[in-house]
């Protein structure tokens, strides 16, 4: 029998507010340990929630991206539970009418569009952090991160296969960058993903038994751990068992899902209006306003750049992957670059530059007017690519313009005749034999003879002169 | 020497101002007052002599500079020890809280202290407020001035206790489902609980949040008014704080109530009503009468549901709000916890008494798995019937007039079963459910020399017709209440 | 006859993480059947088209600008924890699977 994965994605996003959604306390959980807290975040006694409009802003933006539909009324509600990481031992939260809901992401995966249905994205509160280092059998307690702005987007059990889980988190995480909602840091926890796995014989309608995979640590830790469930639960079906429906770990090491048992009584959350907030009202006026905030998306930009610029949908497709890169295309060609040696440029020289000094890329690292301006400079003749190379690090490095940079290390390329002339002549004087193999009829040896052109003139000489002068020069020869 | 003790807080504003006495000396004759009967009435679980005496005197010296020091200057004053307090602790009267020191103070404490209200200390109460008799506090016996064998009634027994006791000039409490109205009906004082959303409940630890609401405990009404004025308003930092123009409710005590229509619901003035409290109402009922205010019966058909509205919806909200007490941050922790699980289990069952536990357990059962429809959105629903009925009686009449308790102050130990007790707030809850604002002020004794107390009731935000109408039958009852026998 | 059972009241300890010993445990069979079955006279009433009142306002939106403001000192943070180093609040130790 033939199986199928059924698989739906959780993801916890923390939103890049400045502060955290029910206090004014910072948002920066890195700050030394219990110094970004109040007595409401640390849930003292007699504090109270106030909640920060940025958090709504924000979500609703995702839930626009999403394809979602935005309610009118909703509320918070009180989860509750007990965990040492919980300041007040609930979790302030969404229930039954969380903001956004009905949504869907057309996720492109292996040369396929598949449609995610987006369940609902709901606001909540991110928890404190429990540090496993005291020793003593003791463990400590961190509340700077208890309170930041986290928003929890479920999917349909729509996604079919740990590849297209993949595809899903990677496209969400790129949405979330260019709504510039969220730093999307997984490592730090920023982004967290969890999966929902059942299997069943392909081709039948009902759902198997689901379990939950919780705890790793990156996308592509992700994409194993689903691959490893669904053949654990095809091979536990075949060997004629059944699915325990459980939360599972993932044992990065071991490259296996293990069972994480839980009280019966650890799911019955207690779920009720939390009275210390009042509803929360997104008007059409609200709505329309952040819509028309919204930047052009991955998807649809990426299309409009094949259209518009006549590129590749490879270039594209990598032009897109980041706003900031996208943006800085879009600026460089707005400067008069040709599109396609803006691609080239950006996709290549630019982003190798840009990965070995980890940065990202954007205007505050180098203009795009000074991109175009040496792409000018290339076709112009006044620089040769090679030459461009040296420049466009230097442009990277100190964010001065191309022509300063030319000038200062007195790169301009040399293109007066009388000047390369005088340097082939030298060159022929000090290269008999190989004078003499091109007179025997090896023509190949005209390369090497213009790579020493090329090293006299420190490789300012303009190519295509010294290919033509030179072969002037030795036709005077013969 | 002037017993300033017995004074309202009016009146000692009034004689500072106009030089006849000094902050200092007001508040040593308190301290002193507070020294000689409190043994017995074990009102207050924390005196804070010093910084009493230091406020007072920074308060004479600004009024000697001639500067403006605000509408409570020099005002003795207690706190219900459930309001977080930078000075002393704030134990809510239980186990869990016994150390913990709070690092903000509540914004009506602050309030009260930016008008120069004097804190001579913390007083007792049912342990996180939860009890109509301050039985439950995990600390000490509060004694009803009137008679110390009785209780103060609860849950601000110890406000009650301590303005009846004249051991301050007015008392900050709060009333989730009458703990303020019914011990101040218990001890012969005035109770205001102001509409929800009046009074920022920021800095309160909370037992009930959708009923939770502050207010004062008073020798008279004007006192209430002038209370209300400094504590009330919004706060940014408590977002169910009603962001509206707040009144001068000084300025409401006209004395006026012609025409004034007031709503007696039948379903409270039934058989079970006892015959003596219903009479000490009648008569007061003819004093507003006499007033030519018009009054006319009222009907609050759900009534009879309330008590068991508000008992599923406060100990629900309860459970949510006591897990916090878990001894990781703060409180109490079990010492013999050797992990997670212990540390919660023991710390809990220790830190709290039998009542606050009894309660956790009703809201966990009412919200849990498979019941939260049947008990916690039923009760939701009635408690929308409750504030329609409400939202109708005010149709007709500005104001509606019952007792405040079934019955006077009971003797300690009478009531030992829970649901006799909570049947005890039936007058109140209705109140905090429709969240209303409501008053309570004495209309006589018994025959056993205790207090009597009628409740008005107002619509939304609407305090200045029940501080009228109050302040207009007190003035014109026609009687002394007396004080309490205790010296 | 009571609503509540035995097995009612160790599930709602549990949930609440309270300690019952045998005598309370029956104790709260009773006291606490009483009370929801006094809460069941609720059942009279139809409620089927009637809204719930979920807050004692009608108030909506009462949001706060996304400001930094005033945290509290790592010290008076960590001042009443019954445990506490110079960072963190100390507990006994967590085990990954307590996490709900
Ligand atoms: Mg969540
Ligand atoms: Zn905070």
């Amino acid at each position: 029998m033939e199986f199928e994965a059924v698989i739906g994605m959780e993801v916890h996003v923390e939103l890049n507010s400045k502060s955290k959604v029910f206090c004014p306390c910072s948002t920066n959980f890195h700050a030394p340990a219990n110094t970004n807290v109040c007595p409401v975040c640390l849930g003292m006694p007699g504090s109270l929630p106030v909640m920060n409009k940025d958090m709504v802003d924000k979500s609703v933006a995702v839930g626009l991206a999403l394809n979602c539909t935005i309610s009118r009324w909703s509320k918070m509600d009180r989860k509750n539970y007990f965990y040492p990481d919980l300041a007040k031992n609930y979790q302030i939260s969404q229930y039954d009418l969380p903001l956004c809901y009905s949504g869907y992401m057309d996720v492109e995966s292996d040369g396929h569009v598949r449609r995610v249905g987006i369940t609902r994205a709901h606001m909540e509160e991110d928890t404190a952090r429990n540090t496993h280092t005291i020793g003593n059998g003791e463990s400590g307690v961190d509340f700077n991160r208890s309170g930041v702005p986290l928003l929890e987007i479920v999917t349909e059990p729509d996604i079919r296969s740990a590849q297209e889980a993949f595809d899903y988190l990677t496209q969400l995480k790129q949405i979330l960058q260019y709504l510039n909602v969220s730093d999307c840091n997984m490592e730090e926890g920023s982004l967290r993903a969890e999966a929902n796995i059942s299997v069943r014989p392909k081709g039948s309608t009902p759902f198997g038994t689901k379990t939950e995979v919780k705890n790793v640590a990156s996308f592509s830790g992700t994409m194993k751990a689903i691959d490893f469930e669904i053949k654990r639960q095809i091979q536990v079906i075949r060997d004629g068992g059944t699915i325990v429906q459980e939360t599972r770990g993932w044992d990065a090491d071991r490259g296996i899902t293990f069972s994480q048992r839980m009280k019966e009584s650890a799911h019955d959350y207690r779920y009720f209006p939390e009275p210390d907030l009042v509803p929360i009202v997104v008007d059409e006026a609200w709505e329309l306003r952040i819509h028309e905030q919204q930047p052009e998306l991955p998807n649809p930009r990426k299309h409009r750049f094949e259209a518009d610029y006549g590129i590749p949908a490879y270039d594209a497709m990598v032009l897109t992957l980041t706003k900031s890169m996208a943006d800085f295309f879009e600026a460089t060609v707005a400067a008069g670059a040709d599109a396609k040696k803006a691609a080239n440029w950006i996709m290549g020289d630019l982003q190798a530059l840009c990965s070995e000094a980890k940065r990202e890329l954007g205007e505050e690292v180098l203009s795009p007017a000074h991109l175009a301006e040496m792409i000018r400079m290339i076709d112009a003749g006044e620089i040769s690519g090679k030459i461009a190379k040296e420049v466009l690090a230097e442009m990277f490095a100190s964010g001065k313009a191309p022509k300063t940079i030319v000038e200062e290390k007195g790169l301009v390329q040399i293109s007066d005749s009388d000047a390369l002339r005088e340097s082939i002549c030298q060159v022929l004087a000090d290269n008999t034999p190989q004078v003499e193999q091109y007179k025997a009829g090896k023509e190949r040896v005209i390369g090497f003879l213009v790579g020493q052109v090329m090293k006299a003139t420190q490789g300012k000489a303009n190519p295509q002169m010294v290919n033509e002068l030179l072969k002037e020069e030795l036709s005077k020869l013969s | 020497m002037t017993a300033w003790y017995e004074k309202t807080a009016h009146e000692i504003r009034d004689a500072l101002r106009q030089g006849e006495t000094t902050a200092v000396e007001i508040t040593q004759n308190f301290l002193d007052r507070i020294d000689a009967v409190d043994k017995q009435v074990g009102a207050y679980l924390q005196i804070w002599n010093e910084s009493a005496l230091e406020q007072a005197v920074q308060i004479d010296a600004r009024l000697a500079n001639g500067e403006d020091v605000g509408p409570l200057a020099g005002v003795p004053m207690s706190l219900k020890d459930l309001f977080c307090t930078l000075r002393g602790n704030t134990t809510c009267a239980s186990r869990m809280l016994a150390n913990f020191e709070s690092p903000y103070n509540a914004t009506a404490v602050q309030r009260l202290e930016d008008a120069g209200a004097i804190f001579l200390g913390k007083v007792n109460l049912d342990e996180f407020a939860m009890g109509s008799s301050t039985e439950n506090s995990a600390f000490q016996k509060t004694r009803n001035p009137w008679n110390l064998n009785c209780v103060p009634g609860g849950s601000s027994g110890g406000s009650a206790a301590s303005v009846a006791a004249d051991c301050c000039t007015f008392s900050l409490s709060s009333d989730t489902g009458g703990s303020i109205r019914q011990p101040a009906s218990l001890c012969g004082c005035v109770g205001l609980k102001p509409t929800y959303g009046r009074v920022s409940r920021k800095g309160q630890v909370a037992f009930a949040s959708s009923l939770d609401q502050i207010g004062p405990m008073c020798k008279d009404v004007e006192d209430a008014a002038l209370v209300l004025n400094v504590i009330c308003g919004k706060d940014p930092l408590d977002a169910t704080t009603a962001d509206l123009p707040v009144p001068n409710f000084s300025k409401a005590l006209t004395g006026d109530v012609k025409g004034l229509r007031i709503g007696l619901p039948k379903e409270y003035f039934t058989e079970s009503l006892n015959p003596e409290m219903r009479a000490l109402i009648e008569q007061a009922i003819d004093v507003l009468k006499g007033q030519g205010a018009e009054f006319m019966e009222v009907s609050l058909p759900h009534t009879d549901y309330a008590v068991a509205v508000y008992y599923i919806i406060c100990t629900a909200e309860a459970s949510a709000n006591l897990a916090r007490f878990d001894g990781v941050r703060y409180g109490f922790r079990h010492p013999d916890a050797k992990n997670i699980q212990e540390l919660y289990v023991k710390s809990k069952s220790e830190g709290f008494g039998p009542e606050v536990q009894r309660r956790i357990m009703l809201g966990t059962y009412v919200l849990s798995s498979g019941y939260y429809d049947a008990y916690y959105l039923k009760a939701q629903k009635v408690r929308s019937l409750i504030k329609q009925d409400f939202d109708r009686a005010f149709e007709q009449c500005d104001v509606i007039l019952t007792p405040t308790s079934p019955t006077q102050a009971f003797q300690f130990g009478a009531k030992t079963d829970p649901l006799e007790m909570y049947l005890s707030d039936i007058y109140t809850i209705s109140t905090n459910l429709a969240a209303l604002p409501g008053i309570s002020l004495p209309c006589g004794l018994t025959k056993d020399k205790l207090p009597a107390g009628l409740q008005l009731i107002g619509k939304p935000f609407d305090e200045a017709a029940i501080l009228r109408t109050a302040h207009c039958y007190e003035q014109n009852r026609g009687f002394d209440m007396g004080k309490a026998p205790i010296a | 006859m009571s609503k509540i059972t035995k097995e009612d009241v160790i599930y709602v300890a549990s949930l609440a993480q309270l300690e019952l010993d045998e005598a309370a445990q029956e104790r709260l069979v009773h006291e606490m059947g009483d009370v929801i079955n006094y809460m069941d006279k609720l059942n009279a009433l139809d409620t089927d088209q009637v809204e719930p009142m979920m807050h004692a306002l009608r108030m909506t939106n009462v949001l706060r600008e996304d400001v930094v403001g005033e945290s509290l000192s790592r010290e008076a943070a960590l001042k009443n924890a019954p445990k506490h180093d110079d960072e963190y609040f100390i507990v006994p130790k967590i085990l990954e699977n307590d996490n709900a």
